[in-house]
């Protein structure tokens, strides 16, 4: 999937997350999360997951995380590059 | 309680914290909402959190319903694609038709699924043919009221008393009941007053309903209150089913319980109401529950 225009999905509720995206070279993460500290590899790795699925290789997402697991981030980032791609 | 069908939960599908803890709010179905309670903006995306949700938990303490979003929207197509990619035990359809549900049948078939279909009753025209409603598929196995947009239909006001969805409670009770399919009474909206509340799900089992929806976790162990039979009347079932045993034993074909004859409906209530209380681990002095 191409990135073709900038995203988001989610919210800044308690146990969700806002997610961005928006075209970029290469694959940037960042991301801001109340568990950080604890959380920040898991919540990465679940992000490339998603990436994987949907074959995107170019993107910029940045997360503010609410504490949310790990299904909702999934969800939220397959929303937002939904959003924002075009199918190869 | 998995297995029992008094309360009927509505969560937002959008929601995440909510759609996470389903499971802990005791309730006997969770219908996870994809219509009224999701922003239009917000489909997308409540879809992906379900499909995430249902492929990463199990249910194991409700049973689960997800109300789509009616025929008629470009929603109704999605939705039914969402939902057949994971194990679901009911879909609810708003705005249900005869038409609609031939329709959600045929699009289920074509899917090769063998999910159960719920039909929310919320318009003149839904009330007045509820009963071709409910026999349009087999799948139907329960018709909801939908008090609401019923009464907005109606063009009356709707009160916490009740009064103006009187006929409705009492029709789809009936339909219901004629069919052998579940009722279930519209919510109680209060989440603030719920004076009320008890009133309203009693109204609701006078009529005939047989389980009542909810907005609010906090109104569930009210709802279970209120349908949980009586001790009276799970002594009475429990003393009809050892008559009706004895009877067997002896050879008769009919039989009588302090002076009054017991005939087959008789059989058929006392043997729902022993269930029910089985299932509830009720403790009633006298009453033995088989293994």
């Amino acid at each position: 999937m191409k990135i073709i225009k900038s995203s988001s999905s989610g919210s800044l509720e308690s146990n969700d997350l806002l997610v961005f995206v928006s075209p970029n070279s290469g694959v940037k993460i960042e991301i801001d999360s109340i568990v950080k500290l604890q959380f920040e590899k898991s919540i990465y790795e679940t992000i490339l997951k998603v990436l994987e699925e949907f074959e995107v290789k170019d993107v910029c997402i940045k997360i503010e995380d609410k504490g949310a697991l790990d299904f909702a981030i999934f969800a939220r980032v397959k929303t937002a590059l939904l959003r924002a791609g075009e199918e190869k | 309680m998995k297995g029992l069908k008094r309360s009927f939960l509505f969560i937002p599908g959008n929601n995440p914290g909510m759609v996470q803890t389903a499971d802990l709010f005791d309730a006997d179905v969770i219908i996870f909402d994809l219509e009224d309670a999701v922003a239009q903006s917000e489909k997308d995306s409540a879809r992906n959190l379900i499909i995430q949700a249902f492929t990463t938990y199990k249910y194991k303490n409700c049973e689960t319903m997800v109300r789509i979003n009616a025929v008629e929207t470009e929603d109704f197509e999605l939705d039914i694609e969402a939902v057949c990619r994971f194990e679901l035990d009911y879909i609810l359809l708003p705005k249900a038709t005869v038409e609609d549900i031939i329709v959600l049948d045929k699009k289920l078939e074509m899917m090769n699924s063998s999910t159960e279909i719920f039909a929310i009753i919320e318009s003149a025209i839904a009330l007045e043919t509820a009963f071709d409603i409910a026999k349009a598929s087999k799948r139907v196995k329960g018709l909801l009221l939908g008090g609401e947009d019923l009464t907005a239909d109606l063009g009356v006001v709707r009160t916490k008393e009740g009064l103006e969805i009187q006929y409705a409670r009492n029709r789809v009770a009936v339909v219901c009941k004629a069919l052998g399919i579940l009722a279930i009474d519209t919510p109680y909206t209060d989440v603030v007053d719920e004076m009320f509340l008890v009133q309203d799900s009693e109204e609701g089992k006078r009529f005939g309903m047989m389980a009542k929806a909810s907005i609010s976790p906090r109104h569930i162990e009210t709802i279970h209150s209120v349908y949980a039979p009586s001790s009276k009347e799970v002594i009475y079932a429990y003393r009809v089913l050892c008559a009706m045993k004895q009877a067997k034993k002896k050879g008769f074909g009919v039989f009588s319980l302090d002076g009054k004859m017991i005939d087959s409906p008789i059989v058929k209530r006392a043997e729902r109401i022993y269930q029910l209380a089985k299932k509830m681990g009720l403790k009633v002095s006298g009453v033995e529950y088989d293994a």
